[in-house]
C-alpha cells in the first residue's frame, strides 16, 4: 500500500514574522520553546533571548517565517505555562536586523 | 513556623489535595519519598511491577474518577519506563501527576548512576513539567502541578526531584491551599446565538461528541441537545458511552471502524456540532473529504484545537458543559422528522452487522455475553487491538466513565493495569479488561499486583496468537505478505495465570461457555478468561489508512 507521502513546505517563499514572547526566567523555558517549534518541522531563523528588568521574566525574540502553520504555532506557543504572552510584529520590526551586523 | 523535609512535604501536599493512593516502583533516588511516604496514615502505595504498569494504574483510577492520580518512579530507568503512560495520558487529555527521583543536584549532568533528563524527554509529552531546585519551591511546584494537571484540557505533569531535595529540611508558616481548576474562559454569547441559529437552520444536522464531554461531566447536557434539536449524535472511540448507545438518536462510533451508516449519515450532513472532539484521523479519515457539505460547529476547552484540522465556521472555545448550557436555552425545539427518518433508512440499509453475535465462542459473541452477564455498573477496559475495536463497536455503553481505552496513543499493554487503577478507584464495581494475546503479554507482570491486591478484574483474552490488526492489514492492504504477525510459539495463559496466583477460566473446553463466563464474571476477585478467536476474524467496517471514511471496506 503507497500512501502518498506530503511535500515538506517551502518556508522560503514565506514572509518573516517577528514573535515577542514574555516567559518566565528560569532553566528549561527556552527547551519548551525550541523542542515546541522543532517537533512540529518549523524551523526558526533567529532567536534572541535576555532577562527583563524584573529578573524573574525573560523576553524572547523569535524570527519565523509566515506560513499557513503559524497561526497553530501561536496557539500551541500560548498554552506553555512559562509563557506568559505572544506578540506579533511584522517583518518591518528592527530587533533582528540591528544584530546582523554581529552576524555578517 | 513547620519544619519537615522535601519528602515529608511531598506526602503532606499530596494528601492534602485528596491523593488516597498511590502507585509506584521505589529506587534509590526515590528512597526518601517512599521513607516518607511509609509515615502517612492517609496514603495507600500499590506496588506495581514496572513503573509503566505504575503509570497505567494512576490512568486507570485518574480515567474512572475524574480526578488527577499520582504514580511515583525512581530516576533513570525508572523514570524512562514512565514514558510510554505519560505520552498515553497527553494524547488522551487524563490527568495525571508523575513524581520521579532524580539524582543529588550536585551530580545532575555528570552522568551519574542512574541520571537521565527525564524533564527534557518529558518536554513533548507532558502538559507542563517541573526541576524541583530546592525544597521550598515544593511548597508551590507541587499544587501547581494539580491546577495544571486538571485545569481546561486535563494532562499529564511531571515533577522530577533530586535526592537531596528530598532530604533537605524546610521551613514554613502555613501550608498552601490545595489546587483547584482554573476558572474557565468566558462565554462567547456572540458565537453561542450563531451555533444556535445554525442548528435551528439547518436540515441535516449531526452532534459529534468527544472525550472532552467526558472530561467536562458534560453526557447529560449533550443527549438533551440532541434531543431538544432532534440531533442524530456520534460518538469519537473516547466518548462511548456519553449517549446510550440505544439512544434512538444514537448514530454509534464514526471512523475507520464505525459501522456503515454511520460514515454515510456524516458524509450528508449539512451541519457538525463537535463538542469536545479534536478531527482524530481515525475518526475522520481523510480530512478534506470529511463532511464535504456540512458547515461546522466547534466547542473546545482547548483554543488550539479549534481551525487546527478543519476550519470551523463558528468556533466556540470554553468548558463544554458551560457552552452546552448557555446554548441549550437558545436552540429551538425540533422533531427534525424528514432528516430522522432518512437516517433510520441508512441504518436499515447499511447496518451494523455482527455475524456470530449469539455465539459466545465468536468475537462478537463473547463481548455480547459479558455485556449480558453484567450491568451498566461494570468498568469496562480494553488493551489496544482489534479486541478493541470489537468492543468498542459491540458493547452497549450506557454511562460515561464506564469505557476505559488507549485511544490516541493506542498503547498496547494498557488494558491490565489501567483496569487495576480503575478497581482501585471503585472497589464496588466489577471491572472487566478485554485484552488480546499480543497486549496482555506487554503488561502481564502485572498480575502479581492484580493477584496481590485481590481485585475484582476479569481478564477476557481474545487469543488468537498473532498481533491482530498487522495481521489484518498485511492481508488487506500488503498483498497477504505475511510477516512478523504471527507468533510461533503459544504460551499457556492458563497456567500463566495461575502461576501468578489467579484464577483462570477456559471457554474452549467449558461444555456451557455462557454459563461458565458469566459464572466468573459474577464471583468475587480477579479471574483471567480465555477464548479462542480465530485470526482469519478481522474487524469490518473498516477504512483503509488514509481514505476516507466513505471508502469501507467490509462489514
Amino acid at each position: 500500500m503507497i500512501e502518498q507521502v506530503a511535500e515538506p513546505l517551502q518556508q522560503q517563499g514565506f514572509a518573516k514574522v517577528v514573535l515577542e514572547l514574555e516567559v518566565n526566567n528560569h532553566p528549561g523555558v527556552m527547551s519548551h520553546i525550541c523542542n515546541l517549534f522543532a517537533r512540529r518541522a518549523f524551523n526558526v531563523e533567529g532567536i534572541l533571548c535576555m532577562p527583563m528588568s524584573d529578573t524573574s521574566r525573560s523576553r524572547i525574540w523569535l524570527l519565523v517565517f509566515e506560513d499557513q502553520r503559524l497561526e497553530q504555532m501561536v496557539l500551541q506557543l500560548e498554552k506553555l505555562v512559562d509563557v506568559r504572552s505572544v506578540r506579533r510584529h511584522g517583518a518591518e520590526h528592527e530587533v533582528f536586523e540591528r544584530l546582523e551586523k554581529f552576524f555578517h | 513556623m513547620m519544619q519537615m523535609t522535601g519528602a515529608e512535604l511531598i506526602v503532606r501536599l499530596l494528601e492534602r489535595q485528596g491523593i488516597r493512593t498511590v502507585a509506584g516502583i521505589p529506587g534509590g533516588a526515590i528512597l526518601p519519598l517512599y521513607d516518607a511516604l511509609s509515615g502517612s496514615d492517609v496514603i495507600r502505595h500499590v506496588l506495581a511491577r514496572h513503573e509503566q504498569g505504575a503509570g497505567f494504574i494512576a490512568q486507570g483510577m485518574a480515567r474512572v474518577s475524574g480526578h488527577p492520580e499520582v504514580c511515583f518512579a525512581s530516576s533513570g530507568p525508572g523514570a524512562t519506563n514512565l514514558v510510554t503512560a505519560i505520552a498515553d495520558a497527553r494524547l488522551d487529555s487524563i490527568p495525571m501527576v508523575a513524581i520521579t527521583g532524580q539524582v543529588p543536584l550536585s551530580m545532575i549532568g555528570t552522568d551519574a548512576f542512574q541520571e537521565v533528563d527525564i524533564y527534557g524527554m518529558t518536554v513533548p509529552i507532558t502538559k507542563h513539567n517541573f526541576l524541583v531546585r530546592s525544597a521550598a519551591e515544593l511548597l508551590e511546584v507541587v499544587p501547581q502541578a494539580f491546577r495544571i494537571a486538571m485545569s481546561g484540557r486535563p494532562g499529564p505533569v511531571l515533577v522530577d526531584v533530586p535526592k537531596d531535595v528530598q532530604n533537605q529540611l524546610v521551613s514554613f508558616e502555613a501550608y498552601p491551599e490545595p489546587a483547584v481548576p482554573d476558572p474557565a474562559p468566558g462565554l462567547d454569547m456572540a458565537a453561542i446565538e450563531s451555533a444556535a441559529k445554525m442548528i435551528d437552520a439547518a436540515e441535516r444536522p449531526v452532534l459529534y461528541l468527544g472525550g472532552g464531554v467526558v472530561h467536562s461531566g458534560a453526557s447529560r447536557l449533550a443527549v438533551t441537545l440532541a434531543e431538544q434539536a432532534g440531533l442524530p449524535t456520534t460518538m469519537t472511540l473516547m466518548a462511548l458511552g456519553t449517549m446510550p448507545v440505544d439512544h434512538p438518536l444514537s448514530i454509534g462510533m464514526l471512523g475507520m471502524h464505525a459501522a456503515r451508516y454511520t460514515n454515510f449519515i456524516l458524509e450528508e450532513s449539512d451541519l457538525l456540532i463537535c463538542v469536545g472532539a479534536r478531527f482524530d484521523d481515525r475518526a475522520i479519515g481523510k480530512a478534506a473529504q470529511f463532511c464535504p457539505n456540512a458547515r461546522i460547529i466547534h466547542i473546545d476547552i482547548d483554543p488550539a484545537e479549534l481551525h487546527k484540522i478543519k476550519t470551523a465556521h463558528v468556533a466556540i472555545n470554553g468548558d463544554v458543559s458551560a457552552v452546552l448550557e448557555a446554548l441549550l436555552p437558545r436552540v429551538k425545539q425540533s422533531l427534525r422528522k424528514r432528516w430522522l427518518a432518512h437516517v433510520d433508512s441508512l441504518k436499515s440499509r447499511f447496518p451494523m452487522t455482527m455475524p456470530g453475535c449469539d455465539d459466545p465462542r465468536t468475537h462478537y459473541g463473547l463481548v455480547h455475553a459479558v455485556a449480558a452477564a453484567l450491568d451498566d455498573e461494570a468498568v469496562i477496559a480494553t488493551d489496544v487491538g482489534q479486541h478493541q475495536m470489537w468492543v468498542a463497536q459491540a458493547y452497549p455503553f450506557r454511562r460515561p466513565r464506564q469505557w476505559l481505552t488507549s485511544g490516541g496513543l493506542g498503547t498496547m499493554g494498557f488494558g491490565v493495569p489501567a483496569a487495576i487503577g480503575a478497581a482501585l478507584a471503585e472497589p464496588d464495581r466489577t471491572v472487566v479488561c478485554f485484552t488480546g494475546d499480543g497486549s496482555f503479554k506487554m503488561n502481564i507482570q502485572e498480575l502479581a499486583t492484580l493477584a496481590e491486591e485481590g481485585l475484582n478484574v476479569k481478564i477476557v483474552l481474545m487469543n488468537n496468537n498473532s498481533l491482530g490488526l498487522v495481521y489484518q492489514q498485511q492481508s488487506l492492504f500488503y498483498g497477504k505478505r505475511v510477516f512478523a504477525s504471527k507468533y510461533r510459539g503459544e504460551p499457556d495463559f492458563l497456567k500463566i495465570a495461575e502461576g501468578f496466583g489467579i484464577a483462570a477460566v477456559d471457554l474452549d473446553s467449558s461444555p456451557n461457555p455462557r454459563a461458565a463466563l458469566a459464572q466468573a464474571l459474577q464471583s468475587r476477585g480477579p479471574c483471567l478468561i480465555h477464548a479462542s478467536i480465530s485470526r482469519e476474524e478481522f474487524v469490518y467496517p473498516m477504512v483503509p489508512p488514509g481514505a476516507a471514511n466513505t471508502e469501507m471496506i467490509g462489514g
